[in-house]
């Protein structure tokens, strides 16, 4: 940074300093040491950095964008375009807005060597060099040149300094629920805010200020701490200040930011505001003149704010160019702070400038009748903008009143926006606040209809209890328009927009050269583009424009206002992240075994263990375990089961006996292949669906579309259960061996238990496993599916009971290695989104004969043209090399003749071995063919008979030998999806804190029956709803037709429910999800506040209420909610599909941490 | 972000939902032609106006609904 010396450090009194001021928002008693350029200074609380700077007597604060001007105070307001700065590691911050703080390192952005020697400054000479469109005539050829010219162009950029030695910070979000959200906390918004508080309506107040009050602050300071007082002593307002609304979007949901919180930056609220007032105030205007942008040229707002907020002289001697009462009263601010008045131009008497002297600061004052007059300040008051941008994201298009001098609302918002205060109209301060009263009572009027219909429409609610909300609308009064002088520029040319440096001299060269729009000519000379988005410059740049065009400023039009309101940062837009990943309950044991992890979707697997080939040969040559908890699993009940499955598989399903197990495969109504995997039948009417691991949500999905949409009348309940089993695939000649030694209820022997069939029993002592015979890996082995809380003790008893068998974990890769070598296709991999089934060796499955089934005619179709390419197993002819996945099938012409899918070496072949897809043509076993790799060379394969590599025809499958005796194991240990930490054992935390505990215990049962049957009036909770049985046990009305009951861990739950169940005489089924679910209870008074972190619900008592029962998005994961309250205490039970469990409950924990949130492991862990 | 009124549910943001499609009946497979068939599986009206769609309440209810829906302006016809 900059080495310059100022004059030596001022104390706290600065030369610029005023006498106590009766609106000054500076606590005197304290100073705040801060430095700027590397010169120490000091500052009073509640300055900002520049009223400190120009209490000590500073007057430039910048160099501007193109020319390196010296600039200082404008607005002295966050739109200052002069102000901008560099605070320690942080670039760009508005430095007339920022508050200081003790030990800032503030210094001026983009100056070299100094701010006061900026070397670049030798562009305001070169002027006449940098016309509009400078960059876009200059910088075009010769093209290999462009990048030289990025590298010098970026020297110029008007930028701070980003470091990458930044530490991350942390960006916050929520959501929020107004009724009422008012924009501008002036005396127009606090009087709406209170008008619809006093209505009943919930308010969120947003202000971009550090302070309530607007312009009342500096015009009547009296007033305005009365209305703030009134704010602050009314209930139902939240107020938020240094915040400001950045957007509104489709039905009132409003982005808004809010700065510099303790420990946090900024954070991001997403409101959703059943009505919108917008209230924030005018932006004066600058006027265009020569040498407009010379420091000591300011508004007459900002000479107030500084004398009157922060008692601050803005200079020793002044003249006032006056169109308006604000100009008028910024005289009689500057005769009290004893700046002396050298002239007082009168704009409405037709009064005019023609130019300020002096570079680094006015030197004096050229009228337009030519006196010259000496003075350091000139301030102007000759206008303002109306910030529409809010009304313009309505719907509404501002018109332009010639008669104001400005754009007034054109009444086209949606009918829950309102507008008020000085962007509505004009008129005595009375008058604007009657308005402002109206629109506030009106705006809650109208938000009180929607909430009582949103009420009315939503069933956590109770019924709404009041009658219906008033209906004759308020009558809102129509606010007068004053007559202003229309005043943008004066005899000289001048700066439009400060923050790009495009004078009013750069518009007229973009009309002249054919820009003759305002659209057109700002993006020709980015007017309007820069830091402050048009909000000081957008007017006079239009009016410039209708100058140069002969036009009037109506015709010319307004540019179009767009979200962003105001700068924002990333971090913000990003704010939390909430990535859910899901994990095995034996993800703990990979971990510690030294597993590869891979990501496959959400879940978190072992790819390996070090050495995937040597975990296929323990496979092949004895027995290997693999984890494959994420295969998707459906829970099947009900009598319509063989219809759903024979119209959603390709094959047939009517007659699949109980234990029989039957691979499937789904296509879509294209035809094309989207999911597969086996189905067993359990019972009589109970069936247990496997799908892909990536497909599980989609066939979930899938299969409710077909029910609900198509066969409303089948009675077939499903019920997900992939993450209520953990399930562990037990593969090689010598997996009988082992399971045998574990399992009991079930013979082992091949002809008792053969090939596809299916088995439950009781698995190292744990009851309720489901076993199935299959074989995806080629070899004879056992699909082992246990409750999920015992899935690491099944894994540990497993691994021990077959270490003198040598068992062997292995993971993904291993498993993908294994079913390549049988030539077992997966869906995804050896297919695409266009292989349909005959296309992927599928020709024996489909069943063309069955009357209809998903995909049916296509597949017909498909099946009399041939046509589409057909799954081929290759090898390469050198078995040495693996063509890489994707590799080119060519046709001996060159042409692509396909293409390979899979393709791995072999560890049981000792060669390279693939699957591809191929032209049906080109499909012959022993066809020779040329693959092309990517490194561009070409191999020679051949098309082998089978898709098996290995084992063709079965045969591992048909092992034989003794099945051991169960063997004793160790007592089965249930575990929680949880690893909580916490005060286990301790009593529970004290009240008032937010706790968290893990609940996942409790016994969960699923119950599916018709939503307005008897077995609902048996339940005795509706959808939306909870209610606690005689037992204790809580009911919840979880979904349309669908139930939660959570008690105390007891396995006679079930059966009573099964019991009662069956004696409703409906079609109603009971699934055991204790094990599938995880269970999380949030207690304490601020859990709907740390809820609003994570989830877009209204959480307000009305819509919540304690019984309340919902699904919805908690930190991007689906999760049911359940309103519990504890003796009086807020409290919410929220469940998960198991594997999330840990991911919820770290998101909850880090959403807690502003709520001192502790987790509670007491031992009520197993009550409801 | 619009909300859509899940019949079951009440008023929800749009994102917890999935967009299921234009309403489009599926022809008998026994008797319909190909032109029938392909014409259901992949032409859609995609009007700019009234239109009826399929949505699920993917991370609500988890139901199906049919809504009427202007895709000029989203308005919705509120479930009956």
């Amino acid at each position: 940074m900059t080495q310059q010396r100022t004059q030596p450090a001022v104390g706290s009194i600065g030369r610029m300093r005023l006498a106590p001021q009766q609106g000054e928002v500076i606590d005197r008693a304290r100073t705040l040491p801060f430095t700027w350029n590397g010169s120490s200074f000091t500052a009073h609380p509640g300055d900002t950095i520049v009223s400190a700077l120009a209490a000590a007597g500073e007057r430039v604060f910048s160099r501007s964008f193109k020319y390196h001007r010296p600039r200082g105070l404008l607005t002295a307001s966050f739109h200052d375009p002069g102000c901008m700065m560099q605070v320690g590691d942080e670039p760009n911050v508005r430095g007339a807005h920022r508050l200081v703080e003790s030990g800032m390192d503030v210094s001026s952005q983009n100056t070299w060597p100094s701010l006061r020697f900026d070397v670049k400054g030798i562009n305001r000479l070169a002027g006449r060099f940098l016309p509009a469109g400078f960059y876009y005539k200059t910088f075009i050829k010769p093209e290999r040149l462009w990048p030289t010219y990025e590298k010098v162009l970026q020297r110029f950029v008007h930028a701070g300094e980003i470091s990458p030695d930044t530490p991350h910070s942390y960006y916050d979000k929520r959501y929020a629920h107004p009724d009422v959200l008012v924009t501008g906390g002036g005396p127009a918004g606090m009087t709406a805010a209170l008008a619809a508080a006093r209505a009943g309506a919930s308010v969120l107040l947003v202000d971009e200020e550090h302070q309530l009050g607007g312009h009342l602050r500096w015009a009547d300071p009296a007033a305005a701490a009365e209305l703030v007082a009134r704010v602050s002593g009314q209930d139902g307002i939240e107020v938020l200040t240094n915040s400001v609304v950045l957007g509104r979007y489709d039905e009132n949901w409003i982005a808004v930011v809010q700065r510099d919180l303790p420990d946090i930056p900024e954070r991001l609220i997403k409101a959703r505001a059943r009505s919108l007032v917008v209230a924030p105030g005018l932006i004066e205007r600058p006027y265009v003149f020569a040498g407009n942008d010379t420091p000591g040229v300011m508004l007459s707002t900002a000479v107030r704010r500084l004398i009157n907020l922060h008692a601050v002289k803005p200079g020793e001697r002044a003249v006032v160019l006056t169109a308006n009462p604000s100009g008028d009263a910024a005289i009689e601010d500057l005769q009290r702070a004893g700046v002396r008045i050298a002239h007082i131009a009168d704009a409405c008497a037709g009064a005019d400038v023609a130019r300020v002297h002096g570079r680094r600061g006015v030197r004096a004052v050229e009228l337009a009748d030519g006196r010259k007059i000496e003075a350091d300040l000139f301030v102007t008051a000759t206008g303002w903008t109306a910030p529409t941008a809010l009304l313009n994201m309505a719907g509404d298009v501002p018109v332009y009143s010639a008669k104001a001098a400005r754009f007034l609302p054109g009444g086209a918002t949606a009918e829950n926006v309102f507008a008020a205060g000085g962007i509505a109209g004009d008129g005595t301060l009375d008058e604007l606040l009657a308005h402002a009263d109206a629109v506030g009572a009106e705006a809650a009027r109208r938000a009180a209809t929607h909430r009582h219909r949103q009420l009315a429409a939503t069933p956590t609610s109770e019924p709404p209890s009041a009658g219906s909300p008033r209906e004759e609308p308020v009558e809102i009064p129509e606010l007068p328009v004053h007559e202003h002088p229309e005043l943008f520029r004066g005899s000289t040319h001048g700066m439009v927009d400060f923050s790009e440096d495009v004078s009013s001299k750069d518009l007229h060269v973009a009309v002249r050269e054919g820009y003759d729009s305002a659209e057109l000519a700002k993006r020709y000379t980015t007017a309007t583009m820069g830091p402050l988005q048009g909000k000081l410059e957008t007017i006079n740049a239009i009016a410039t424009v209708a100058e140069a065009t002969g036009r009037t400023v109506a015709e010319t039009g307004t540019t179009t206002w767009r979200p962003m309101y105001a700068p924002v940062t990333l971090g913000a837009l990003a704010g939390r992240i909430f990535e859910p990943v899901r994990y095995s309950p034996m993800q703990p044991w990979h971990e510690s075994h030294g597993a590869t992890p891979l990501v496959a979707g959400q879940w978190i697997r072992p790819d390996d263990y070090g050495d995937p080939a040597a975990e296929v040969r323990a496979v092949r040559d004895g027995v290997g375990i693999i984890d494959v908890t994420p295969i998707g699993k459906l829970d099947l009940r009900g009598p319509d089961i063989p219809k759903l499955l024979n119209l959603l598989y390709v094959n047939k399903w009517s007659k699949l006996g109980i234990g029989r197990v039957r691979y499937g495969v789904m296509c879509a109504d294209d035809g094309v292949v989207m999911d597969d995997g086996v189905t067993g039948r359990l019972g009589e009417e109970h069936y247990l669906m496997s799908t892909t691991s990536s497909g599980a949500a989609a066939v979930w999905e899938w299969v409710e579309n077909w029910l609900q949409t198509e066969h409303p009348d089948w009675q077939v309940h499903v019920t997900p259960v992939t993450t209520a089993y953990a399930s562990i695939n037990v593969a090689g000649p010598r997996s009988r061996e082992l399971v045998g030694r574990l399992v009991e209820g079930v013979d082992l022997a091949p002809d008792e238990f053969g090939y596809m069939q299916v088995r439950t029993g009781r698995i190292a002592g744990v009851d309720d496993c489901v076993l199935w015979r299959i074989g995806f890996t080629g070899e004879l082995s056992y699909e082992l599916h246990v409750p999920t809380a015992y899935g690491l003790h099944v894994w540990e008893t497993l691994m021990e009971h077959g270490a003198d068998l040598g068992v062997t974990p292995f993971g993904v890769e291993a498993q993908r290695i294994l079913r390549l070598e049988k030539g077992h296709l997966i869906v995804g991999q050896d297919t695409d989104g266009l292989t349909k089934g005959y296309s992927a060796g599928l020709d024996w499955a489909i069943k063309l004969d069955k009357d209809d089934f998903v995909g049916k005619p296509e597949l017909a179709w498909q099946a009399e043209t041939g046509g589409g390419s057909r799954l081929v197993g290759l090898q390469p002819v050198d078995g040495q090399v693996v063509p890489p996945e994707a590799s080119q099938i060519l046709t001996a012409g060159g042409g692509i003749a396909g293409r390979v899918t899979s393709s791995r070496m072999s560890p049981t072949l000792g060669r390279s071995i693939c699957l591809g897809q191929l032209d049906a043509a080109l499909a012959e076993p022993g066809t020779e063919l040329t693959v092309h790799l990517p490194d561009g060379n070409d191999i020679r394969a051949r098309v082998t008979e089978h898709l098996a590599h290995v084992d063709p025809e079965g045969k591992r499958q048909e092992i034989t030998g003794p099945v051991p005796a169960a063997r004793p194991c160790a007592t089965p240990v249930a575990r929680s999806p949880i690893a909580a930490g916490g005060r286990s054992g301790e009593a529970a935390p004290a009240a008032g804190t937010v706790t968290i505990a893990d609940r996942s215990p409790l016994t969960k049962i699923g119950i599916r029956a018709p939503h307005d049957g008897t077995m609902a009036a048996d339940l005795g909770a509706r959808f939306g709803r909870t209610t606690r049985d005689p037992s204790g046990n809580l009911v919840i009305g979880s979904g349309p037709g669908e139930w939660l009951v959570l008690g105390a861990p007891d396995a006679r739950l079930l059966s009573v429910l099964r019991e009662r169940a069956e004696r409703s005489g409906e079609f109603a089924t009971v699934v055991d999800l204790t094990h599938g679910r995880a269970l999380i209870r949030l207690s304490g008074q601020r859990c709907a506040e740390l809820l609003a972190k994570v989830c877009g619900i209204d959480f307000a008592g009305e819509f919540t209420p304690n019984g309340a029962a919902f699904r919805s998005s908690v930190a991007k994961l689906v999760t049911d909610i359940v309103r519990d309250d504890k003796a009086g205490v807020p409290s919410y039970l929220l469940h998960c599909e198991r594997s999330s469990g840990q991911y919820l409950f770290d998101a909850l924990l880090d959403a807690g941490a502003e709520f001192d949130i502790e987790i509670d492991g007491s031992p009520s862990r197993e009550e409801i | 972000m619009i909300q859509l009124p899940c019949p079951w549910c009440g008023p929800r943001n749009v994102s917890e939902f999935r967009y299921a499609g234009e309403v489009t009946p599926r022809p008998q497979p026994a008797t319909a032609t190909p032109e029938q068939w392909r014409r259901y599986l992949y032409v859609r009206r995609n009007p700019r106006g009234w239109t009826e769609e399929n949505w699920y309440h993917s991370a609500g209810c988890r139901q199906f609904f049919k809504l009427r829906r202007d895709t000029d302006s989203n308005a919705v016809e509120e479930p009956r």
